[in-house]
């Protein structure tokens, strides 16, 4: 392992000129780096902390991605106020399920990527670029994948040029796919996607698409034990991060403790959430 | 057997230095300088190849002479730069080491290639306020300079750097930097009468101190032509950008006001995106202070 600062000079790999890949460069000079670049003993299993349920939710204007907070080892929970949801750019959310650890490698890796890409080219990537790196991402991951550390991430991005939000979803082999209006990951996404179909509406706005993606995420708690509920408690609310034209941010906590208590107290006396 | 022809080391340099002093003299002139809420730069250059860039966080690059040979060292430190933060952490990334790597790079290129980079270049970093800005000029043979306040660069600099030194001043508002600025690169080497330097003609940028991460911020349109008008109001960069597009251009247009339906979509909209009001409900600092981007690995547990 050579620390490429070593000699003061720039090593030579770093004046080649070469792509606007701060990837495929990490590759050349440190590939020890690289979340995918380590091998483990075949046969290996090891238990790492998971992150579990993502949801995405277009609406008029934007999309925006909303993560509970709960890592689980086996049956234990292993941290209640895990972050899942990162800004990757000014106008791109990521959310991570599966081993928490290389998750969060992967997104800290990714952001530099698009970073580098924007002050190497002086102009922002497309949406479907970004959703394209986060793929070949993944694909380097394969190894790992099949050793029982998946890294399952849920893009959404807004579209400059079309003015609307858009969300990708992938599986563990970097396969891409572009969903429409909603989508969830993670252990407990089977539920918070019945919850968000029959929630969804063409055109919804984003105080609706907010809550929506709310009760979808207690929906997950409540039939999915490796998923965090509502922790009035605590006062631990959900990371919910919304792309429009203004950028990405993340709602604060004042207003997600109102959301999260509006839900609740709807769900008195009737669990299930009918309508 | 022929004699190979002796050369002194001393005029092997002083060769070598005129030939890259000539090459950057035939380009035209950069300025970098201080103000109250950070650094400028700005450059005569309004083609798109760009002379000024963000390089990291609080730190930018500015260079003349050979496009081709600043162009690579600026990828190179982008590269040195996202590497190190991505090693270790963001704030392990240091204009002084930058501008070190650099001018090992220059250093080596001057002494052992035949033809020396024909370059000079500033690696610029914005601290916490103006005494904790770092301006440090790189020339072509690989010596740096630490510079207080103002550095210009480029073709003939003499009298640019006269004014710079008489006029210049800590704590100038934006407004008058660039004016400043723009005054020292009109200026005519042979002592004729200034050019008029339209903003069309120029290439703007700023390291905005006040902004959290990344600072770099480029200055065009309209913004550019009312900070470089005395007659204008505006003396400074506004803190919310424009319409959707680049973060890191500013262009004085009206920012895009907030979405009516909003999370709790109460607060009316009072139309004003400058006055705390009109931010979002829950967020009285304005937008980019709720940019708040949690960086992986703070609090999660090791895999």
């Amino acid at each position: 392992m050579t620390d490429p600062f070593a000699s003061g000079r720039l090593p030579g790999a770093f004046t080649t000129p070469g792509s606007s890949s701060f990837t495929e460069f990490v590759g050349r000079v440190s590939p020890q780096l690289l979340p995918g670049g380590r091998s483990l003993p075949v046969g290996a299993s090891i238990d790492a902390p998971h992150g579990t349920t993502i949801v995405a939710v277009e609406y008029a204007g934007g999309v925006l991605l909303a993560g509970d907070r709960r890592a689980t080892m086996g049956n234990l929970i292993a941290n209640r106020d895990m972050e899942k949801v990162f800004a990757a750019d000014e106008y791109a959310v990521v959310g991570i399920a599966g081993t928490a650890g290389l998750a969060v490698e992967l997104v800290k890796l990714y952001q530099v990527e698009l970073e580098h890409y924007e002050k190497i080219e002086g102009t922002l990537m497309s949406v479907e670029g970004k959703a394209n790196r986060l793929a070949s991402m993944i694909r380097a991951n394969l190894g790992m994948a099949m050793q029982g550390l998946a890294v399952v991430p849920l893009f959404a991005g807004y579209d400059l040029d079309e003015g609307a939000g858009r969300i990708y979803s992938y599986d563990v082999t970097g396969g891409c796919y572009r969903e429409h209006d909603h989508h969830s990951v993670g252990s407990g996404s089977i539920f918070a996607r019945g919850s968000l179909k029959k929630l969804w509406r063409p055109g919804q706005d984003e105080a609706t698409a907010v809550r929506n993606a709310v009760e979808a995420l207690y929906d997950a708690a409540d039939d999915d034990s490796a998923t965090g509920g509502p922790d009035l408690g605590r006062r631990i609310w959900p990371t919910l991060a919304v792309v429009d034209e203004a950028g990405a941010r993340f709602l604060g906590d004042d207003v997600l403790a109102q959301v999260v208590e509006q839900v609740v107290a709807g769900r008195q006396g009737n669990p299930g959430g009918a309508r | 057997m022929s004699m190979p022809f002796y050369v002194s080391p001393e005029q092997l340099m002083k060769d070598k230095a005129d030939y890259a002093r000539k090459g950057i003299a035939r380009g035209r002139s950069v300025v970098v300088l201080g103000y109250d809420k950070g650094i400028a730069f700005v450059a005569e250059n309004p083609q798109s190849l760009r002379k000024i860039s963000e390089i990291y966080d609080r730190i930018a690059f500015a260079a003349v002479g050979m496009y081709y040979e600043f162009e690579n060292l600026r990828v190179a430190g982008i590269r040195y730069a996202d590497l190190r933060g991505y090693s270790y952490d963001r704030s392990d990334v240091s204009a002084r080491g930058l501008a070190n790597a650099y001018a090992q790079t220059l250093g080596t290129v001057f002494t052992q290639e035949p033809k020396p980079y024909e370059i000079e270049l500033v690696v610029a970093e914005v601290g916490e306020d103006e005494e904790h800005d770092q301006i440090y000029r790189l020339t072509y043979d690989g010596s740096v300079a630490d510079q207080h306040g103002y550095v210009v660069m480029g073709g003939t600099i003499g009298q640019a750097e006269e004014l710079l030194q008489s006029r210049w001043r800590p704590g100038l508002s934006l407004g008058e930097g660039l004016s400043l600025a723009v005054e020292a690169l009109a200026l005519d080497p042979a002592g004729g009468p200034s050019r008029e330097l339209e903003p069309r003609q120029l290439e703007v940028a700023v390291l905005d101190r006040q902004r959290p991460r990344r600072t770099f911020r480029r200055i065009g349109g309209q913004l550019l032509a009312d900070l470089l008008d005395s007659a204008s109001p505006v003396h400074d960069a506004p803190q919310t950008d424009g319409p959707p597009g680049h973060h890191d251009l500013l262009t004085g247009d009206r920012p895009v006001a907030p979405h009516a339906g909003s999370a709790a979509g109460a607060e009316p909209d009072d139309g004003d995106p400058s006055t705390p009001g009109s931010a979002r409900p829950g967020n009285p600092q304005g937008r980019e202070d709720e940019l708040r981007r949690p960086e992986p690995g703070d609090d999660t547990p090791a895999g």
